[in-house]
């Protein structure tokens, strides 16, 4: 998506790259709110004063601090770099919400417009459930007081004269962790949070900032240390170029090594194919996939009836760290993928994987280093992934793999047994309440797969287009 | 122009412009208006080079008829188009 939001975070990434890598962040980094918003410039929100403090709350997160656990407003980014930086440590949740960025969107709210004609038919008198509707000098009006927001009087207006406003955050949110506090500042509940990211991305002022590693891993890399990177599956259509040039253009970054995730899908496949069998034969009613961190967040929070049917099998990032683990015992691990999810499963497993990185963050890093995916030569990735491995990046992938494994293994269908498989592609609180009832055995299926991200993956908060071609060429 | 005596329009796609904003210049590429139909040609190209020193926060790049044309959007685009085609008509 292109908008002045996206635009602004990469634009202060490449900013924040581009001085770690010449060796002067530790000069430049107080000054670029400055740089960005100099004297006399245009501003975005009320003044510039107020952005350049947006801008500096914005690169406090790049480096892994939060807004949440601020104690002193007057410390400098150079001490929170070197905070950063002083230790090996990943911040602790992946988002934070900043206060001071929110624009306190009023409360959801029906109001009628000058759209309204007072017409004869006055749908939305006649059918307001709470008679919260009176029309007065021909024209419309919401009693506020009464109106229980249920938008009837909005889908039926003939001239669209009725209208809402919206809470982005809140309106995003599939389980209700971000609410106003008394000031009208949004806070998110972590709680609450599954860390979909879906409040991030819906945020129209920023004010939901992702905790950044960035900066940690291309330190390891400067210093020298062995470094590989484990990419997600979703990777293929991300950039301009095929897979192989990807893989190269990451291996110029400095990293020692480059894997697919996929090869850790196969694993997972193979894995949950078995244990769905193991646990059918033994008569459960139902197992759903685990890939998805977000969506094993939302079944421990929200849906805890159902967690005992979510897959045990470790998923196709944590297989691919082993791998990866296996041929570089020493090195350090970088998942890279759409997720801000991922970068918490990443602090349940700490002895895994050592840092996460998006898309978005790395499409930058080549911004910063001037590095072209189309311009790179082929890498030769010794054994290409499975397509259906591949395909976990979208809805419905794991599935498809899962099936396809099962024909390979009899035993059920010989049995007489059929699998059942059900989707929920995308996390909202219509589908987070079909977790519950799924749970509770209140709809058929033996086979589910639940996706946080409409789509899947490829469908991510840090996902650079939601393109996905499992076929391109070079892979 | 090229060789045709067609306008060219060179959409940077290069990390850098890509990022910040070439993906959504690409549209024009796809669906282009009426009246430019055999008076422009757009092409998608590796990156331009004008993005590697600090002019990169101007990104996405375009290129029409040889000049360099910084902050680019859709809009943009289509005025110094028009503008190019106008001059052409007298
Ligand atoms: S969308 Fe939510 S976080 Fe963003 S400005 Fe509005 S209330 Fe604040
Ligand atoms: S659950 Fe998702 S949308 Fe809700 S607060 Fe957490 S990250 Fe944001
Ligand atoms: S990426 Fe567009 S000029 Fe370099």
């Amino acid at each position: 998506m292109n908008n002045g939001v996206v635009r602004m975070r990469r634009e202060l990434m490449i900013r924040l790259i581009r001085s770690f890598l010449a060796g002067t962040i530790e000069k430049d980094i107080d000054k670029i709110p400055y740089e960005i918003r100099p004297k006399g410039s245009d501003s975005v929100r009320c003044c510039i004063y107020k952005d350049r403090a947006i801008i500096k709350y914005r690169l406090m997160a790049l480096l892994g601090a939060s807004y949440e656990s601020e104690t002193d407003e007057s410390k400098t980014l150079r001490e929170y770099l070197d905070d950063a930086l002083a230790e090996k440590k990943r911040p602790d949740k992946p988002i934070t919400a900043c206060g001071a960025g929110c624009s306190g969107c009023p409360d959801r709210k029906y109001f009628v417009t000058d759209n309204c004609r007072g017409c004869f038919a006055r749908p939305c008198f006649y059918n307001c459930p709470v008679g919260a509707i009176r029309v007065e000098n021909q024209h419309a009006v919401i009693n506020q007081s009464k109106c229980i927001s249920c938008g009837k009087c909005m889908t039926l207006c003939p001239f669209h004269a009725i209208t809402k406003t919206a809470v982005p955050c809140e309106d995003a949110c599939p389980v209700g962790a971000v609410k106003k506090n008394a000031e009208g500042i949004a806070e998110i509940d972590y709680d609450k949070c599954i860390f979909c990211g879906k409040c991030f991305s819906n945020c129209p002022f920023s004010a939901i900032m992702e905790r950044s590693e960035l900066l940690n891993i291309l330190n390891e890399l400067h210093k020298g240390k062995e470094v590989v990177a484990i990419i997600a599956p979703s990777a293929q259509d991300q950039f301009p170029g095929t897979v192989g040039q990807l893989f190269s253009a990451v291996a110029k970054i400095g990293f020692k090594d480059v894997l697919e995730v996929a090869l850790g899908a196969e694993k997972t496949t193979e894995h949950e194919a078995e244990e769905f069998q193991e646990k059918m034969i033994a008569g459960e009613r139902l197992v759903t996939s685990s890939c998805c961190t977000a969506y094993v967040e939302a079944a421990k929070k929200h849906a805890p009836e159902l967690l005992p049917m979510v897959s045990s099998t470790p998923s196709p990032m944590l297989y691919a760290a082993d791998i990866a683990r296996e041929a570089h015992p020493n090195a350090q691990i970088v998942f890279i993928g759409p997720c801000i999810a991922k970068r918490y499963e990443v602090t349940l497993h700490p002895d895994k994987v050592d840092w996460v990185m998006t898309f978005e963050e790395l499409g930058t890093v080549f911004a910063a280093m001037n590095i072209d995916v189309m311009a790179q030569a082929e890498w030769p990735i010794p054994r290409p992934a499975a397509t259906t491995a591949r395909n976990f990046a979208r809805s419905c992938g794991v599935t498809d793999a899962i099936l396809k494994e099962l024909e390979a293994h009899p035993e059920l269908a010989k049995r007489g047994f059929k699998a059942d498989v059900k989707f929920i592609n995308g996390l909202t609180p219509k589908t987070v309440k079909m977790l519950q009832l799924y749970g509770k055995g209140k709809l058929p299926g033996n086979f589910l797969e639940v996706m946080a991200c409409c789509g899947g993956c490829t469908g991510g908060p840090c996902s650079l287009t939601q393109a996905f071609n499992p076929d391109k060429k070079g892979i | 122009m090229n060789e045709q005596g067609m306008i060219k329009v060179e959409i940077c796609c290069g990390t850098t412009c890509y990022l910040l904003g070439a993906q959504s210049l690409l549209a024009l590429e796809k669906s282009m208006p009426a009246p430019w139909i055999g008076k422009v040609e757009i092409v998608a190209m590796p990156c331009l080079e004008v993005c590697t020193n600090d002019n990169y926060s101007h990104a996405p790049f375009v290129r029409i008829n040889g000049e360099i044309v910084g902050d680019a959007t859709v809009d943009l685009i289509s005025k110094k188009v028009n503008d190019l085609l106008e001059r052409h008509v007298q």
